[in-house]
């Protein structure tokens, strides 16, 4: 490899300097690797985690009642003790944790068949069109696929077209069943790809020595492929659930209900932080411990 | 093969069943960008390409489309910058609490939006720190890290090492090996994560309305708010069917750019 030497020929004392700091750098390889981490750590350190630990001391600190400005280190639990003497809080933590886990289900019960087709039966050219057209809708904008779906279902909407000739309406906008529908909707195809990895990692001699031994289609599902999926499904959920569990703008955009993000979104916007910052403590909590039960499945492999 | 006929009819009618599922949204939404009635209900009345013309000539739909854009390229590259170094220590380097670095990045899309967007603005607020432009490109290039950072460490796993010690054997110092030898073979990966970042970016709405203020509008953000006036749903329609393109369109060259090892990423 040659070495230009040109125009950097005229710059001599920069060159002597710019030589200085990367031979200091080749001879301290450590020093080299803390320069590298520096800035991102230092990014992700001072202003993530350093923002949660600001949100986590808000949980703690008094708000002047006249003003309704929050009081730094002053600290009280007052925050906590409004949330414990308020049933609401605890109605919608649940509603908002069991509609989590119906929409978990409901994309393991949707994704299985169409992963299922794509791994195994699917020509390898279908294959490839078909992860593509899973793929492509996981980016099209998120609000967007809310108010398609906003559209769809109001009461004059395509969904009431449709069933006009039933005799059923159209749903409207403030039917709990929506957010149901509509986060099943949205985190479908995050269950899809890892169920689909999922299965094409399983050898076809598994299946053909479940047949040879008398496994008739059910049972080699129950025995032979669905032990083999559950770290796939746990890596599915992880996305189902949590984006599910902290979602404020689907129940309040489709179905006029309220989740523990619009318990902590409301309140931040009427100004009472520190019950806002109390109650978001709640999904990450029920989050980490999600994480370590799916960790437990062998999820992390399969994302 | 164990299938049944039945079985494969069964499952391909499924698939089916579950695409028409996936796309009819996106394809109601696009037949009511084009519709001429102002009113939301379906079948639509006629055809019109009006709605596109008055989005077009709308100045907050202007100015909002150049927020979004603004914050993109800046949270990008800054994504970028930050990914690149974390890239480059964790597969360079063997060192305490490497597993960590990952785990890190990941938090920010991990938790939920609604999370990370309080954090941010109540410490924005704590530090007196106005809410605008400036605080949406912070709180967008922490969540796009990871996509960045994904991206290029996948790449230079895959790198072999020895053009980079033969490079230092020759003579050349690590800041010239990293110039003419690592950054020419990672650059599709910047390329692709870089265009993931900026869907990631452009597309999100949860973060940017606590990073956002009052004053600030991005497309997201428009369409939120706009969508709860009736008499603007026509241009909504346009607008959004705008913001599936322009964020679909980046991710597909990105798929192509890195052989379609992109499975997944944000919202």
């Amino acid at each position: 490899m040659s070495i230009p030497e040109g125009p950097r020929a005229n710059l001599p004392q920069r060159r002597s300097l710019s030589r200085r700091v990367t031979s200091w750098f080749n001879a301290h390889p450590r020093a080299t690797l803390r320069t590298l981490l520096a800035g991102p750590l230092g990014w992700i350190g001072l202003v993530y985690l350093g923002s949660l630990l600001v949100l986590l001391l808000h949980a703690f600190w008094a708000k002047d009642s006249f003003t309704g400005k929050v009081e730094p280190f002053n600290w009280t639990l007052d925050a906590f003790i409004q949330i414990a003497s308020n049933p609401v809080y605890s109605t919608i933590a649940l509603r908002t944790i069991g509609i989590a886990l119906l929409v978990t289900i409901t994309d393991v019960l949707l994704a299985l068949p169409i992963a299922y087709y794509m791994a195994r039966i699917a020509s390898p050219r279908k294959r490839g069109l078909l992860l593509v057209a899973v793929t492509m809708p996981l980016w099209a904008s998120y609000l967007v696929k809310v108010y398609a779906w906003r559209t769809i279902l109001q009461g004059n909407g395509f969904l009431g077209w449709a069933l006009a000739p039933f005799g059923i309406e159209g749903p409207g906008l403030s039917e709990i069943t929506n957010a149901w529908i509509v986060l099943s909707y949205l985190w479908l195809p995050y269950m899809i790809l890892p169920i689909y990895a999922g299965l094409e990692r399983i050898p076809n001699s598994l299946l053909e020595a479940s047949a040879d031994l008398g496994g008739r289609a059910g049972m080699t599902f129950r025995r032979v492929i669905f032990p083999q999926l559950i770290p796939a499904l746990a890596a599915g959920s992880i996305f189902t659930f949590s984006l599910s569990l902290g979602d404020y703008i689907v129940p309040d955009l489709v179905a006029d209900a309220k989740f523990i993000g619009n318990v902590i979104y409301d309140n931040s916007a009427l100004g009472n932080f520190p019950v806002a910052a109390a109650f978001s403590i709640l999904p990450v909590v029920v989050m980490i411990g999600y994480l370590l039960v799916t960790r437990r499945l062998g999820a992390f492999d399969s994302l | 093969m164990v299938e049944s006929p039945l079985v494969r009819a069964l499952l391909r009618a499924a698939t089916a069943l579950v695409l028409a599922f996936i796309y009819l949204p996106l394809i109601i939404l696009a037949v009511y960008a084009f519709n001429e009635s102002k009113l939301a209900a379906w079948p639509p009345t006629g055809f019109t390409l009006d709605w596109f013309g008055e989005a077009a000539a709308n100045p907050a739909i202007r100015t909002a489309l150049l927020n979004s854009l603004v914050a993109a390229t800046a949270a990008t590259l800054i994504a970028l910058v930050l990914g690149t170094l974390a890239a480059l220590a964790v597969q360079r380097y063997d060192f305490f609490g490497k597993n960590t670095v990952s785990f890190l990045f990941v938090l920010p899309i991990a938790l939920p939006g609604v999370v990370t967007g309080i954090a941010l603005q109540s410490s924005f607020k704590l530090f007196g720190v106005g809410l605008g432009l400036p605080t949406i490109i912070i709180a967008h290039a922490t969540f796009c890290v990871v996509v960045a950072y994904n991206n290029i460490v996948a790449r230079l796993r895959r790198l072999p090492r020895s053009p980079e010690e033969a490079s230092a054997d020759l003579g050349a110092d690590s800041w010239m090996t990293f110039r003419r030898i690592t950054l020419p073979g990672v650059r599709t990966a910047l390329l692709s994560g870089g265009l993931l970042a900026f869907a990631l970016s452009f597309d999100e709405v949860i973060v940017t309305l606590f990073a956002a203020g009052a004053g600030t509008k991005t497309i997201p953000v428009w369409i939120f708010n706009a969508m709860q006036r009736p008499n603007e749903l026509p241009v909504v329609n346009v607008v959004a069917l705008l913001l599936v393109l322009i964020s679909v369109i980046p991710v597909w060259i990105a798929q192509r750019l890195s052989g379609g090892e992109i499975a997944r990423g944000g919202r």
